[in-house]
């Protein structure tokens, strides 16, 4: 088994994927961080050192609050809301009923669906008066609402694109992991005289409690990485009330060609990232483990 | 701690899945107190009949009587049935008092009452210093106390096992077998006992219900099962090693045989316990001859396997100090009293005539 590599050889596999990694990750990454520390350079002068300017800008940037702002909207209501919709559908297939089969293949849908594809679908269905969103307020006598071209309601219409988008691929986890609670747990806490609402939260939620830590670092991740559908649908607009930290981060950097303060937004963003993943396995990591 | 056990009948029960029939109408019953076992190889439709007592699933015909009355339509939770599950059943993500604890709190028991049930419950099995601790933490002898005293602690007249000592090692299966054997006694609790060990059933229980591709074959004591098979399947599945049967050719036929008068000596099959085998077998009841092939040595035993004349094998439990050896050329004999006749198409006991 432990057949001796020779060295050199050895050196020359490591090569191929140390490489990419530096490429792609460690030099990037690296080299945001140094760019936050230099302004932009022009044709006229070069990039020069200006140590902590960029970060004070970002203590000034009126947009940039507001973006942090729908950013955590944006998390907060996406996050439970396909979680609790995930265990929903899941629960729904899971039981056995005629028709679970097709049933599955719809809800999986939207996640097999590009995002620019889900975005553009979503487009007719909020297109005032002639979309199915308009149609239905319509039926209950509601005057037809612009979702995507007011304040008030950009925000929510991309949330509810994520989270139609994103509750099918947790339901897959969730109908897995439901599949593999044991049967007799259910029949002893049923025995016991608990209804099937009791056996859901006394047996079976507490034993999925894993999947949805992972359901909830992805999401997590995912509300702040998939901006495609602000992109075509709104542009952040109207007046930044549907803007995303990483929407925010492509516009100042390939819109505006700022490259260093896109650096610095880019650090900012890694660093919240860090500190929230670092927090969700701390406090659900707790109780996670009993197996 | 006192409960006083139910009586518990169930009368032609019939359960199917799909198109296979599992129970093919089923009749037994146990008095209030008692211990009854539902033995037989796995597929044949014990665990079906548990879950159907205790209502996890519904029956597709026949009835269940708890206490005389009717529970066939009754929910699970109305039955008052406790069970303890072959793998135990704990819930792993609540510790041994909040497991045992279970029940009291669905049933709104107040905390202070529930508190005590589980610390008296706890002190019964010997858990009192693992309250704290999740199953996980527990070994398999610790689990199986803990899903003991689950049941326990809601006082259930009945309760019913499903071979809840299979994950077990030797030690504490003997262990825990004469537990709950002296809580069936002690509490006077009603027990129904799935296994498919022989040799528990027969140790443990008050009744055997030995049971066959969803029927029972036989009802009876440990004892009827054992001296009296009702045919070559309950022959053949109890006792360690189970009853040699033997065909009337590979036997030298006593003259009494002969005389019997319900069936030609060609269409009986001759039954007889190993341990009952004598060797020499000269000038006994009944006569074989056979040439040793193998010996296994067993501490108080060796136990014989011996080729008989038509190459059919069977074995003969020795407890001398001069064993046959291999190869061996042998005349085992046995007493009239130890016979057991058979037919040989249907497999029924044929009564021995005197």
């Amino acid at each position: 088994m432990n057949k001796r590599l020779p060295l050199g050889l050895a050196c020359i596999m490591l090569v191929a994927p140390c490489a990419l990694l530096v490429a792609f990750t460690h030099y990037p990454a690296l080299r945001a961080i140094l760019n936050s520390f230099w302004n932009n350079a022009s044709s006229r002068r070069p990039s020069r050192f200006v140590g902590l300017e960029n970060y004070q800008a970002l203590l000034a940037d009126d947009r940039l609050a507001q973006v942090l702002v729908n950013s955590t909207l944006y998390a907060l209501g996406t996050v439970p809301l396909a979680i609790v919709l995930a265990i929903c559908m899941a629960l729904l297939v899971n039981a056995k009923l005629p028709g679970t089969a097709l049933m599955r293949l719809s809800f999986f849908m939207p996640t097999m669906l590009p995002m620019i594809a889900v975005a553009n679908i979503w487009l007719f269905f909020y297109a005032p008066g002639i979309g199915l969103a308009s149609k239905i307020l319509g039926i209950f006598g509601v005057a037809p609402i612009n979702f995507l071209g007011r304040t008030d309601t950009s925000l929510a219409s991309m949330m509810a694109v994520a989270v139609w988008k994103e509750a099918g691929l947790f339901m897959i986890f969730y109908l897995a992991a439901l599949q593999a609670v044991p049967a007799n747990l259910k029949d002893a806490a049923r025995l016991e005289g608990a209804g099937p609402v009791r056996v859901f939260f006394d047996v079976v939620l507490p034993l999925l409690r894993p999947t949805t830590i992972f359901v909830a670092v992805n999401a997590l991740i995912n509300a702040f990485r998939l901006v495609d559908h602000v992109i075509v649908m709104t542009e952040g607009g109207p007046n930044n009330s549907s803007a995303l930290l990483l929407y925010y981060i492509y516009t100042v950097t390939f819109g505006q060609r700022d490259f260093a303060y896109g650096a610095t937004l880019t650090v900012l963003m890694v660093a919240i990232l860090g500190v929230l993943a670092i927090f969700q396995f701390w406090i659900l990591n707790r109780r996670a483990h009993y197996q | 701690m006192t409960v006083s056990g139910v009586s518990l009948g169930v009368e032609r029960l019939r359960k199917s899945w799909g198109n296979v029939e599992v129970l093919r109408g089923v009749d037994f019953g146990i008095e209030a107190g008692g211990f009854l076992t539902l033995l037989g190889p796995s597929g044949c439709g014990k665990s079906t009949a548990l879950r159907l007592i205790t209502g996890l699933d519904e029956v597709n015909g026949g009835s269940i009587l708890i206490d005389g009355r009717d529970v066939t339509k009754l929910p699970a939770a109305e039955r008052n049935i406790g069970m303890v599950f072959q793998n135990y059943a704990l819930f792993p993500h609540m510790s041994v008092a909040d497991n045992i604890g279970y029940g009291l709190k669905v049933r709104r028991v107040k905390r202070p009452a529930r508190r005590a049930s589980v610390a008296r419950v706890a002190e019964l099995m010997a858990l009192g210093n693992l309250l704290d601790r999740k199953p996980a933490q527990l070994s398999g002898g610790q689990q199986q106390r803990v899903a003991l005293a689950r049941v326990l602690v809601s006082e259930r007249p009945l309760v019913l096992m499903d071979e809840p000592l299979s994950n077990l090692d030797a030690k504490l299966r003997t262990e825990i077998r004469s537990e709950i054997k002296s809580l069936n006694k002690s509490l006077g609790i009603t027990v129904v006992y799935v296994t498919h060990d022989q040799s528990e059933a027969l140790s443990m229980s008050d009744t055997v219900v030995l049971m066959n591709r969803g029927t029972a074959v036989q009802l009876g004591t440990p004892e009827e099962l054992y001296n009296a098979p009702a045919s070559t399947f309950a022959a053949g599945f109890i006792g360690t090693p189970p009853m040699n049967l033997l065909a009337a050719e590979d036997v030298d036929l006593p003259e009494w045989l002969g005389a019997h008068g319900c069936a030609r000596p060609s269409d009986l099959l001759l039954g007889v316990r190993p341990e009952k085998l004598s060797y020499p077998g000269q000038g006994m009841d009944v006569t074989a001859a056979g040439r040793v092939i193998d010996l296994e040595y067993e501490g108080d035993v060796f136990l014989v396997h011996i080729a008989a004349r038509s190459g059919a094998t069977f074995i003969m439990a020795y407890h001398g100090v001069d064993p046959p050896r291999e190869g061996d050329e042998v005349i085992v004999g046995w007493d009239r009293k130890s016979t057991h006749l058979f037919s040989r198409d249907s497999g029924e006991a044929v009564p021995l005539g005197q």
